[in-house]
């Protein structure tokens, strides 16, 4: 953790007065900063996005990671952008839906999850009978569950805590909302959330195969295993906004992994707000208990009395802060934030793409190997004692069967997810060269045994673990998340109790990331309800 | 319909079920209560199961009655007496220990030598989890209201509710609700750094759920240790003397000082339905009793799917009871001494033999303890929880001898394979060998060894699936979905048919609070 | 087994009446003799010494240790020079007093705090994000409070410091009779008087050089009666007695601001870098307060009225009581006293109290309440201003 302090004279004790000046600055230039920004812009706000990377779109930056391979995002899907977003943009961008969003492969047989909920009931016929007939049946009820997420996550985090006027209004709004569930569902709701997936799973279905399949989207991100409370609700958070029948997320955009990034920077540049890259912001500097604007890491500082700060919560509030401007109990709330980064990728520059991983259905959906759900738990139960499992759970993408320019022509990219690889590894034991290169050797081989001569036309390897991760987009921990999405960091607890509202201790400092409600995969949600924060307060 | 005896039959003579017979019986009810063992208690009994040596076969220690059944009931008048359980000594692997002992100064001091800012947290966290207490406290005293439903009782409960919620303020609320999802691990986390103590406190998060200390929702039960302190009615955790049998002779004892019945050695085979209500009960020996209401503290398979045919409840009544997880996951082996046993770390007769002692060395220790029952394995150093109840309560055991009570985590009920002989014994070994090696001459010093795996546990007590808390304290199978959605209130869908047992809102430990409160919705009374 | 001082052996075989009690986990001296008389004169007209050695005490050093103790206490740290030392409470970031304490600046980077309650936690989550080591020093460091008008002869036969120029709360280190010690010149009873720090294994030698240079000057063992009858009627908080840590409340009423404690002068008006709980004292300085903290002296005439209207003497305690008492006035209740006792200077009965701040200014009669032969009856009193007794040689 950088130590800052404000020893040195800042701007304010000195008569400069060429230092630049902004309503707001937006710390981070990933969806959520871009989202922030436009809507601080469109209100007319003078607005300056800060971007440590050398280009914006945060966890989705096409980048090259070999001579002539790029790499989109690291999410397999375009995430949910809130309608409010859409509207209020006019953003026109293409979402396609794969027929089959996801299929598990694996030595005990197949099965394509299509997203027709009708043709999936027809693939589960042979395997089971109970769970073709359920299956358009849960199929309605995750959708419906996930949509009463979805009217909670378009609203600042409730609370029940709070007794305002207005807060009661909003109550009264989701309390509506949660009734015309029907009385089956409202019960389902509460008590589905605090379930783990597979004690959900369990409880309708058979089919080890499509269980093992749903249950991944369960633990996503997280250090858990599907036996883990709270998983259900992880798996019905990343369905928010998912078209019914999707069991993997919400399509992607026709356009380019980056379509919305560039739409949105476009939009904001129309407001007016400036961007700039490669200015990594080593503090917000605070006068009396408010925002006074930030100081780079080349000393450079800019003066603004608004700072939304779309990086994580520890990053801004441990890494940014002067600590002596915040309570010693507020602090340690955020310490005890849990990160947990337990997610590895691995880039794969493709001469061919090995035969067998053609097939009837087109490559653009999410293909899981975990073919059950016993093999998943005991690859996090690795992760709790600070190892990568021998058998971690892996599952791929294409990207060149959605965007053919990632690569050259005829050529492919391969992007495989890799959980559980622990971003803290246990006995002293760190993430070198050495065993980042074991993890992908591991799952080089997870690949070769599920598609014969995989490894011959691999080109090229890339693998990043979580350490990579924190140090190339500065999560903390490397949480691909900013804070694990568990029962008690989410809604009003996220990113810390007491503090869901965007609005920081410090006056004029707001956060935005996805550490804050409503969370990752909600793209732009939480840049939103921080920009409606800052329009509220001033 | 034809005038019986009894107004009310309840069927099985645990706690909650004499809890309930009692309350009925003081409201001027005429009550039967039907025990198919020859002891009362359910699981709290006391069998003399070697010659001269006498145990809590089942449950141990008793934390959690509820005062107002104490003073209702006039338990220590019936022979209620709780002697103080008052340390802790958890064995470390390095040889040293960890104590927790009563008096705060030596408490504080002996956790200096491993950790001064634990010793610090403790006073804070204790502060806290008072708080929790005090928070928790009103809704296991209420009727659960059901917040999906329109009915004025409902809604004005859950108003209640969100009134006390909001009486708490932001900071308890979101402790408790932090307490209410998180793992035990990681609550404990936030405030401890000393891996034993984190591991030794949060056992008390796992103890009958099927959930490693690292599992979230285990937080929750951490409170318990808590719950007893705010009532001030008695130490927190205590022997009942004679064993906790005697708990269950003293509220049997009160029944029948207000004129119930209570018959042993009659199981009941059928509750009997006629047009979608209740007119009594078949026994096993084929006696009929007729009642116009029949109250079941069995659990809710046993009430809901093995005493009436499946015909008479809605079908999804049936598929929620079926979902139910019990997934017992405790053993208890009980040992005959000839004398005590010596801790490796503390050897020695010293005061804290008259404490618990804790084999949970660490969290890692407990987790993977957890990670052997998960794959359907009993955990091969599993977590115990150890009392020599003779040396507070030395009518236990003769002169000299010692009886010694093991709880043991993890063995689950679906073992690989099933139980038998072999496994249960082998399970009877895996614990004495873990136990030995903190007490070395633990070995030399057993007479008799009983070994009670879940399955034994279903099989004397009936306890399905051997879960101990009638059901597993999930944050899913709580409250107003406790047994299932909208039969939280103790009623059932038969008329006339009630059910009481730790299987209901609030459940589990020797509470009581199941029976008080079913006895209270079935008198009318809020 | 409660723990002992690094004084013990030599404290143990004098307490002839076996009355100890305890203190943070320590067993100490109540009082030497049987009766706490002689060791109190010690203190207003002799030279006392106190076993003070359960005070925690934190040795705190780095770049910013300063900016640590400046973020978590209400003075301002930063004013604070080398061989100085700071009386100041610290609070939460509602203003509520956590604990109260002294700072010494032992070096540029260097501070001794002390504290009644164990504070590392709440330092080391202050300590976030700062460079600074934090060391509890408490079982390292003994200490002694040596005080009373001849309590500067006594060093002075013992020590080369020039302690005629070491002024009220100033520090010198310096040794006595070769042995390394830290003298600072503090107390907790009001009078002229010195604390001294020394590692725990010197403590005994430090013990014999002062019982033998003192004998002349009729130095006295004290105990925590003599040390708690003096600081009332210095007017000196007790936390546990006369306020709760903010952190051990229970409900918001048990907590205390720096101004409901009369320690509004610690609370500066200016004070440039941000501390816990600014924000709230800084309101609560413009507003007006509700509670205040007052000196009570319980009128001799109606105590003695409200014993012979029982047939009995007055009596009075010997020792300090630290009971709530309830205060009125016209029959309703104002607030309440939290200690209090016969002041054998000044001849009075004296107590310290919370109330109204309405009701709290000096002159105003009020009753307090007291117990006569089983009964409860109404002693008027009149509020003062503290401390009671503020003698020139204090800080002469």
């Amino acid at each position: 953790m950088p130590r800052v302090t404000s020893r040195h004279e800042p701007f304010w004790a000195s008569a400069d007065v060429g230092i630049e000046s902004f309503d707001a600055i937006v710390i981070g230039a990933g969806i959520n900063g871009l989202v922030a920004a436009a809507a601080l812009g469109r209100a007319g706000r003078k607005v300056l996005v800060l971007e440590r990377a050398e280009r914006i779109g945060g966890q989705v930056r096409v980048e090259e990671f070999a001579p002539g391979f790029k790499a989109g995002s690291w999410s397999s899907d375009a995430g949910w952008v809130p309608p409010s977003i859409i509207e209020t943009f006019n953003l026109k961008l293409d979402l396609v839906t794969p027929d089959v969003p996801l299929s598990v492969r694996g030595p005990a047989g197949s099965l394509a999850l299509a997203s027709d909920p009708g043709r999936l009931s027809e693939t589960l016929r042979p395997l089971s009978r109970t769970d073709a007939d359920r299956w358009p049946q849960f199929a309605t009820r995750v959708h419906r569950v996930a949509g009463f997420l979805e009217a909670l996550y378009q609203l600042p985090a409730i609370d029940i805590a709070t007794t305002s006027l207005r807060e009661l209004v909003a109550l009264l709004g989701v309390g509506r909302r949660f009734r015309s569930l029907g009385r089956e569902d409202m019960t389902e709701v509460l008590r589905i959330l605090p379930m783990s997936i597979q004690e959900l799973l369990d409880d309708w279905f058979e089919t080890s195969l499509l269980k093992a399949a749903l249950g991944v989207g369960g633990v996503q991100d997280l250090r858990q295993g599907p036996r883990s409370g709270g998983t259900a609700f992880v798996f019905l958070h990343h369905l928010t906004g998912a078209p019914l029948g999707s069991m993997r997320g919400r399509g992607y955009w026709r356009a380019g992994p980056d379509a919305l990034v560039g739409a949105l920077d476009e939009r904001a540049k129309g407001y007016g707000v400036s961007i700039r890259s490669q200015a990594k912001v080593a503090q917000i500097l605070v006068r009396e208990d408010a925002v006074a604007g930030v100081m780079l890491e080349t000393g450079e500082e800019i003066r603004a009395s608004v700072v939304v700060s779309t990086a994580d919560p520890a990053t801004t509030l441990r890494g940014m802060v002067d600590p002596v401007w915040l309570d010693p109990e507020f602090l340690r709330a955020v310490g005890n934030i849990k990160y947990r980064g337990c997610t590895a990728f691995v880039l794969y520059a493709m001469e061919r793409l090995p035969e067998s991983l053609g097939g009837p259905d087109p490559l653009d959906g999410v293909v899981s190997l975990t073919t059950d759900l016993v093999s998943l738990e005991r690859a996090s139960d690795a992760a709790k004692y600070g190892a990568v499992s021998d058998h971690p759970h892996v599952e791929y993408i294409v990207p060149t069967a959605r965007w053919p320019a990632l690569a050259p022509p005829g050529k492919h990219v391969i992007l495989a997810r890799v959980q559980y690889a622990p971003y803290a590894l246990g006995e002293g034991a760190e993430w070198d060269a050495s065993a980042s290169d074991r993890l992908g050797h591991v799952i080089t081989t997870a690949l070769e045994r599920a598609h014969p001569e995989f490894e011959d036309r691999v080109l090229y390897r890339q693998v990043v673990t979580p350490r990579d991760l924190e140090r190339r987009d500065g999560l903390t921990q490397g949480a691909l998340s900013q804070g694990e999405l568990t029962l008690d960091q989410i809604l009003f607890m996220r990113p810390v109790p007491g503090w869901a509202r965007h609005r920081m201790p410090i006056a004029g400092l707001y956060l935005g990331g996805s550490g804050t409600h409503p969370g990752p995969g909600i793209a732009g949600g939480a840049g939103w309800l921080a920009a409606r924060a800052v329009l509220d307060d001033r | 319909m034809t005038t019986s005896r009894y107004d009310a039959i309840l069927i099985g003579g645990g706690h909650n079920g004499l809890v309930a017979a009692a309350y009925l019986a003081r409201a001027g009810r005429k009550v039967l209560v039907l025990e198919k063992r020859p002891v009362l208690g359910g699981a709290a009994v006391t069998e003399e199961i070697f010659p001269g040596f006498k145990f809590s076969v089942f449950s141990y220690v008793v934390s959690l009655l509820r005062p107002e059944i104490i003073r209702d009931l006039d338990l220590p008048r019936h022979g209620l007496q709780i002697l103080p359980l008052e340390s802790t000594v958890t064995p470390l692997e390095n040889g040293d220990y960890l104590g927790s002992w009563a008096d705060p100064d030596e408490n504080r001091r002996e956790l200096c030598r491993h950790s001064p800012r634990d010793a610090e947290a403790m006073s804070q966290f204790g502060r806290l989890m008072q708080h929790m207490a005090m928070a928790v406290k009103p809704i296991l005293g209420m009727m659960p209201p059901d917040p999906t439903s329109l009915a004025p009782s409902d809604l004005a409960g859950m108003l209640k509710l969100g009134n006390h919620f909001r009486s708490l303020g932001p900071d308890r609320f979101h402790a408790l609700f932090k307490l209410m999802t998180m793992s035990s691990a990681d609550y404990l986390d936030e405030w401890y750094e000393f891996d034993p103590l984190k591991a030794t406190k949060s056992a008390s998060g796992i103890i009958g759920t099927f959930l490693g200390p690292r599992s979230p929702g285990s937080a929750y039960v951490l409170l318990h240790h808590y719950m007893g302190e705010i009532d001030g009615a008695f130490r927190a955790w205590g022997f009942q003397k004679g064993g906790t049998g005697a708990i269950s002779e003293a509220i049997a004892g009160a029944a029948r000082g207000h004129g119930a019945e209570i018959r042993t050695d009659a199981g009941v085979a059928q509750v009997v339905v006629r047009s979608g209500r209740v007119t009594g009960v078949a026994l096993e020996n084929g006696d009929e009793i007729e009642a116009p209401m029949v109250i079941s503290g069995l659990d809710p398979r046993r009430t809901l799917l093995q005493l009436v045919e499946e015909k008479e409840l809605p079908g999804d009544v049936v598929d929620a009871v079926k979902r139910f997880k019990f997934r017992g996951s405790s053993g208890k082996v009980n040992l005959a001494l000839d004398g005590l046993p010596d801790l490796h770390c503390l050897p020695g007769a010293g005061p804290h033999l008259k404490g618990a002692i804790s084999i949970s060395p660490s969290l890692d220790y407990l987790e993977r303890a957890y990670d052997d029952a998960k794959y359907g394995e009993f955990s091969r150093h599993p977590y115990m929880d150890v009392v020599i109840p003779s040396m507070i309560d030395p009518g236990m055991a003769p002169p000299g001898k010692h009886v010694m009570s093991i709880f043991v985590q993890y063995a689950p009920y679906n073992l690989n394979g099933g139980w038998n002989n072999d496994r249960r014994e082998a399970f009877g070994d895996a614990v004495v060998n873990t136990l030995a090696r903190y007490m070395p001459n633990l070995k030399d010093r057993i007479l008799y060894r009983q070994v009670l795996t879940p399955a034994d546990i279903e099989r004397i007590t009936g306890l399905s699936e051997g879960n101990i808390f009638q059901g597993e304290l999930a944050l899913h199978q709580l409250f107003f979905l406790r047994p299932v959605p909208a039969w939280a209130k103790y009623r059932t869908p038969i008329r006339g048919y009630w059910q009481c047992g730790a299987g209901t809102h609030p459940g589990g430990g020797i509470m009581g609070a199941s029976g008080h409160l079913a006895a209270r919705a079935i008198l009318g009374e809020r | 087994m409660l723990k002992t001082t690094p004084f013990h052996p030599r404290t143990a075989p004098l307490v002839r009446a076996q009355t100890w009690r305890r203190w943070a986990g320590y067993q100490v001296a109540s009082s030497y003799e049987p009766h706490p008389d002689r060791e109190y004169a010690a203190v207003r007209n002799g030279a006392a010494l106190f076993d003070v050695s359960p005070l925690h005490k934190y040795m705190i050093s780095g770049p910013d240790a300063e900016r640590l103790l400046d973020r978590m206490v209400t003075r301002d740290v930063t004013k604070c020079r080398v061989g100085q030392v700071l009386y100041t409470p610290w609070c939460d970031a509602s203003g509520k007093i956590i604990d109260d304490g002294t700072i010494s600046r032992l070096e540029e980077m260097r501070f001794r705090l002390t504290a009644a309650e164990p504070n590392l936690r709440w330092l080391t989550m202050n300590a976030v994000g700062l460079d600074v080591t934090i060391e509890d020093v408490s079982e390292r460091t003994a200490a002694l409070a040596l005080q009373g008008p001849l309590s500067r002869a006594v060093l002075e036969q013992v020590s080369p410091a020039d302690l005629a120029a070491l002024r009220y709360f100033r520090l010198v280190e310096t040794t006595i009779r070769k042995i390394p010690v830290t003298i600072s010149r503090t107390g907790y009873t009001g009078d002229l008087g010195y604390e001294l720090w020394v590692d725990a294994t010197r403590a005994l030698d430090l013990w014999d050089a002062l019982s033998d240079a003192g004998a002349a000057y009729g130095i006295t063992p004290a105990g925590i009666w003599a040390l708690d009858l003096a600081r009332i009627e210095a007017g000196l908080v007790m936390l546990d007695v006369d306020y709760h840590s903010a952190h051990h409340a229970l409900i918001e009423a048990q907590k205390s601001s720096p101004f409901e404690l009369g320690l509004g002068w610690t609370v500066p008006a200016t004070k440039p870098g941000p501390y816990n709980g600014r924000q709230a004292l800084r309101s609560e300085r413009e507003s007006p307060r509700a509670w205040a903290f007052v000196g009570l002296e319980v009128s001799w005439e109606s105590f003695e009225a409200l014993h012979l209207d029982r047939g009995l003497p007055p009596h009075l305690p010997v020792i300090a009581w630290r009971v709530s008492q309830p205060v009125y006035r016209n029959g309703a209740q104002v607030g309440y006293a939290s200690s209090g006792c016969w002041s054998p200077l000044l001849k009075r009965y004296i107590a310290l109290a919370h109330l109204e701040a309405s009701n709290s200014d000096p002159g105003t009669a009020v009753t307090m309440e007291v117990t006569v032969e089983h009964r409860r009856c109404q002693a008027r009193a009149v509020v003062r201003s503290l401390p009671f007794f503020d003698p020139e040689r204090k800080r002469a």
